[in-house]
């Protein structure tokens, strides 16, 4: 099979996919695949002709790459392609609109305030701010509205860090989600969806050196500690693994995603986001989900690529 | 009683690094760089040399010729100190600086990051005190922390590294009973200020190390590429007891060869060719003879004004670019030679923060937190002038001053930097 592994881009997550595309094409590559990587720039078209894949799979990570418009394109252009359809990539991309798919499809989400860089412009800054801390507390967590490994996050723990913390999020951005720092047992679990329909692979527990799981402590090793399958109890296991399914089937999403919970101390299972298009390097949560699962990156891939080619 | 249960890291060796290794870690920082690597950016952050303005057919004819006349010593392993036939053409090339030397005096490195980290390994414990510009070069920097060193800054003026300041650091080292050890400095063209000192300043400097008894790194990989027709002469040039200088080909050449030299006392010298063998056996024999054959075969010294030429065109770019597209309250040094202009954003601007802003318009700098040990910078940022052709830079600027004007108004919204 002639595979086009596209990776790369102009976003903030360029080296990340990369990482995630070099990985991928490799396992497929073992399994005697025929692998192509693009990096994807105004060319990528053209050399897509060229290329002339039997499928196409996409690891770009941030916008275009996971907001629908490359899977839009790869669509118009006739690409047989791996992962979710663009209408509902452009849904899960956007954090305040997933949540509130979550809230209706009942599963918990933190209490958020989501605002446009104009709208602290019109009505003013300081009286929005003290307004958000009154009604969310310190600590908080601010980031920008899309967007994956935690760039331009923050956990704000004083009231004179808050602005800062927007200035930070908003050069991601031009809009801001506020939500509650959680504190509790974070998890992530992945789903794939192939022949036997949409199933979750052990559940990982994270355990970051600093207050979030930023982009230090995702992408260095040693500065996050796992434990996969999670410490939790079956019965939270289940609702656990329960929830991923429903946000995958709720968003429309398809092949494989990969959502992020927190369980806090009374139990309760929160939704902090949905990921399309997971991160596939050395220290992403998905490939320790495969192999705790006794599976192998290539032959997960493979299985994808080829019910999308049959 | 039972041990708590451990996860996985992902690194077994997490517990078995040294302590100096607790910074190298992945960044934001580095992310948004690998994005400035993409043509559609204009990067304004990498010193890259434009090895275009070379002639591909001459240097291949060079490398041919090193082939044909000598290869047995090229592939060949060679000695710690370098070629000798290399060390006396790097004479020729320190001339029209002022330097004079013998070749015994010359220890070859692989680029003169090599020679700042063999000075380091061979003078410096940890905990020993190296004094360093404000703002001072990064891989200069890294290896001094490397080598766990404490580095202080010494604030600069217009002229370079301010003498007042400098003894009031030693004196403060002094008070807390530790020693200064080194004082690294980047006289000609700075590497990111773009300040030069004059030679009045040089011979302060000198002064204050000889009555405190300070070993100067002189840094100077830029010495001819001047844009005002001065070559600056040294410290080395006038006082070798007390000055290590360390020299390169990158700027001069080619990067890529990483060749660079020091020229060091000579009980130095013989302690860094050991660290040389022990580090490295010996520096590259084959690119040590390529770059011996250009310097022999070849009119050198019109392309080191090839190079000039393009980089002053391009500085005079920036310098005009900034002056029309840069808001208010933006200030920059004006490099007379090198690569670089340093930029001080007005209050509140963290250019750090502004980076991600930045490279979503395609066009990229170095934050100046880069350039510090001890968190200062966030208002500073390094352009380079170096690689981009002279429309691009403009270019680069104007998408540079969108990224400003919405930092400012987000600035304000928020109140940032209105406290003095």
């Amino acid at each position: 099979m002639r595979i086009a592994v596209l990776a790369g881009g102009l976003s903030a997550e360029r080296e990340v996919s990369l990482r995630s595309g070099r990985r991928v094409a490799q396992a497929l590559r073992e399994k005697g695949q025929e692998v192509f990587e693009v990096d994807i720039d105004a060319d990528l078209l053209p050399e897509l002709r060229k290329i002339n894949p039997d499928v196409v799979l996409p690891l770009v990570h941030g916008q275009i790459g996971e907001d629908g418009s490359l899977r839009e394109v790869l669509d118009v252009a006739g690409y047989k392609t791996v992962g979710s359809p663009s209408a509902a990539a452009r849904i899960a991309f956007e954090k305040p609109i997933a949540n509130q798919v979550a809230a209706a499809a009942g599963v918990f989400v933190p209490k958020s305030i989501v605002l446009p860089q104009e709208a602290f412009k019109s009505l003013g800054a300081t009286a929005l701010l003290d307004s958000a801390i009154s009604s969310i507390g310190l600590p908080m967590v601010v980031k920008p509205s899309h967007g994956g490994s935690a760039l331009g996050a923050s956990v704000v723990k004083s009231a004179e860090d808050l602005p800062a913390a927007m200035v930070t999020a908003f050069s991601y951005g031009s809009v801001v989600l506020m939500q509650p720092y959680l504190t509790g047992t974070e998890i992530a679990v992945c789903v794939i969806e192939n022949s036997d329909g949409v199933t979750t692979l052990p559940i990982v527990e994270i355990i970051p050196d600093h207050d979030l799981y930023d982009y230090d402590c995702r992408y260095t090793a040693g500065m996050t500690e796992f434990f996969v399958p999670a410490r939790i109890s079956t019965d939270t296991a289940n609702q656990a693994s329960e929830i991923a399914v429903r946000m995958h089937k709720a968003l429309g999403l398809k092949d494989i995603s990969r959502t992020d919970l927190i369980i806090d101390a009374a139990g309760n299972i929160w939704f902090l986001e949905v990921n399309i298009n997971p991160g596939q390097t050395e220290t992403s949560l998905f490939p320790q989900a495969i192999a705790a699962a006794g599976l192998n990156l290539g032959e997960v891939f493979l299985e994808l690529l080829t019910n999308l080619d049959q | 009683m039972t041990d708590k249960p451990t996860g996985s890291r992902l690194d077994p060796w997490v517990q078995a690094y040294a302590s100096r290794a607790t910074s190298m870690r992945a960044s934001e920082i580095r992310a948004l760089f690998a994005v400035a690597s993409r043509p559609e950016v204009v990067s304004l952050a990498g010193g890259m040399p434009f090895v275009e303005a070379l002639d591909v057919k001459m240097f291949r004819s060079v490398v041919d010729s090193v082939l044909v006349k000598n290869a047995k010593t090229a592939l060949q392993y060679g000695a710690g100190q370098g070629h000798v036939a290399l060390r006396e053409s790097v004479l020729e090339v320190m001339r029209p600086t002022g330097m004079t030397a013998h070749p015994d005096d010359i220890v070859i490195t692989a680029g003169s990051q090599m020679a700042i980290d063999l000075i380091v390994r061979v003078m410096c414990n940890p905990g020993d005190v190296i004094l360093v510009e404000s703002p001072s070069y990064v891989g200069a920097l890294g290896v001094f922390r490397a080598y766990e060193a404490d580095i202080r800054h010494v604030a600069m003026d217009a002229d370079g590294l301010n003498p007042t300041a400098l003894k009031e650091t030693i004196a403060k080292v002094k008070s807390e009973g530790k020693k200064v050890k080194l004082l690294y400095t980047i006289p000609s063209f700075h590497n990111p200020a773009g300040i030069t000192q004059p030679q009045s300043r040089r011979a302060e400097i000198l002064e204050i190390a000889e009555k405190e008894n300070v070993l100067i790194i002189e840094d100077d990989p830029y010495a001819l590429l001047s844009f005002d027709g001065v070559i600056h002469r040294p410290m080395a040039a006038v006082e070798k007891e007390r000055v290590v200088y360390c020299g390169s080909f990158s700027k001069i050449i080619s990067a890529g060869l990483r060749i660079g030299w020091a020229v060091a006392p000579h009980a130095l010298r013989e302690k860094l060719v050991l660290a040389n063998e022990a580090a490295t056996l010996c520096p590259s024999n084959f690119t040590q003879l390529i770059v011996d054959e250009y310097l022999r075969t070849q009119d050198w010294l019109a392309q080191v004004a090839v190079f000039r030429n393009i980089y002053q065109e391009r500085r005079d770019a920036l310098l005009g670019a900034l002056k029309t597209y840069m808001p208010t309250g933006v200030s920059w040094t004006v490099p007379t030679g090198g690569f670089y202009s340093w930029l001080t954003l007005p209050n509140g601007f963290d250019a750090t923060a502004m980076l991600p802003r930045a490279v979503t318009h395609l066009v990229a700098y170095v934050p100046g937190t880069g350039f510090f040990a001890d968190g200062q910078g966030r208002s500073n940022m390094r352009l380079s002038f170096c690689y981009p052709p002279p429309e691009r830079i403009v270019e680069g600027v104007k998408r540079l001053s969108a990224v400003m004007q919405e930092e400012a108004e987000l600035l304000r919204t928020f109140g940032v930097g209105e406290k003095q």
